[in-house]
């Protein structure tokens, strides 16, 4: 049988990591499908996929973490899925807390489900400079979306759906986590934030370790303002799985 | 030296549109992508071999010495050709990331056709390690 939910993890150069979360997922969702996005890594990367009996989707090359989850995104919109679960490559996030996403997303009435360390205090650590990036971001998302956000670059989310359909065709390539919360309420979807706790990274680096958080955050404000002035998305009003991308 | 100037202008101009027609004969260029650079080439021949044309636009754009009007045009045609270009790059990127995702998804659907499973519209192909 089919399994309903995927579960996204994009990797670029995560050889260190990537056996531990796929091992973590699967032990926390038995009957997901695991879809690890190989965005061009340089190392043993796409070797590990192929290891791990993950569908294996090996990109020729290296085109940034918004257009690998983007393909995650069109596998689950070809194929079907109902639900999809994006989890980071480097262990950060906790496979053991998916299921708490699922659980919001089928009752919460809810299109995007977020996990955010800042709901509750988690003990989770962020260096302060970031930690301040992350909370002016956050109120200028709240703002602009109306709704209260505490964690937008969190990327541990789940998707129904017709977000899945969005997701698929518009989804955001720079800052995908942040931009791609204002499309999405644009879209007219309901997003939801809910409390979790994360992990210190397990392996590898950040991808916003060249960048200082100031200047990162000046281009993803900048990004969500010329956001704002484009025309909203529409979802295709006929979903077909199999179809090929318009 | 207002000769001078028109000549060296209508010069400079001449061999812009010989090489760029010479590159779309090498197939080096495409015809398409040539057409900015030759606007920009013809606009200066025009403008720098009427004189009169040239100087009632240099009074229009309030500059008394005719040449630097043709200077200042031809940077509005450089500045347009630019953008032209930049837009063209970001199609392309935009056609590479739709090309490289249905890559990534095809090749996968291949690997499991030459597994010999039916997985290519059931992708549950988790074999438990």
């Amino acid at each position: 049988m089919k399994a309903d939910v995927l579960v996204i993890i994009p990797a670029f150069n995560e050889e260190a990591s990537l056996e531990h979360v796929v091992t973590g997922v699967r032990s926390a969702l038995p009957r997901a499908d695991i879809a690890v996005v190989n965005d061009g890594s340089r190392d043993r990367t796409g070797t590990i996929v192929e290891s791990l009996g993950v569908i294996g989707l090996q990109l020729p090359l290296h085109l940034g973490v918004g257009a690998a989850e983007q393909t995650g995104f069109r596998f689950a919109s070809r194929f079907g899925y109902r639900v999809v679960v994006r989890n980071d490559g480097d262990g950060q996030h906790n496979p053991s807390e998916i299921p708490l996403l699922l659980e919001a997303l089928e009752g919460g009435g809810a299109d995007v489900v977020i996990g955010s360390r800042y709901r509750e205090p988690s003990g989770y650590v962020t260096p302060l400079l970031r930690r301040m990036g992350i909370r002016c971001l956050a109120a200028v998302l709240s703002l602009v979306c109306r709704q209260r956000f505490t964690d937008p670059t969190s990327g541990f989310r789940a998707f129904n759906r017709r977000a899945i359909e969005i997701c698929s065709r518009f989804y955001p390539e720079d800052y995908p986590e942040p931009e791609s919360l204002v499309l999405l309420i644009r879209a007219g979807l309901k997003v939801r934030e809910i409390p979790v706790s994360m992990n210190p990274r397990y392996g590898g680096q950040s991808s916003i370790r060249t960048i200082d958080s100031v200047s990162y955050m000046a281009r993803v404000l900048l990004a969500i303002f010329i956001g704002l002035l484009r025309a909203a998305p529409v979802p295709p009003s006929n979903p077909d799985p199999q179809g090929r991308r318009s | 030296m207002m000769d001078r100037t028109v000549a060296l202008s209508i010069g400079a101009a001449l061999l812009l549109l010989l090489t760029v027609l010479e590159m779309v004969r090498r197939r080096r260029l495409k015809e398409e992508y040539s057409l900015a650079w030759l606007a920009t080439a013809v606009a200066i021949i025009l403008l720098a071999g009427n004189r009169a044309l040239l100087a009632r636009l240099s009074t229009l754009m309030g500059i008394h010495y005719p040449p630097s009007a043709l200077m200042v045009i031809g940077f509005g045609f450089l500045v347009l050709t630019t953008l032209h270009f930049s837009s063209l790059v970001s199609r392309l990127r935009d056609e590479n990331k739709n090309l490289a995702q249905e890559m990534a998804i095809l090749r996968w659907q291949v690997s499991s056709l030459t597994k010999g499973s039916s997985a290519v519209d059931r992708p549950s192909t988790r074999s438990t390690p």
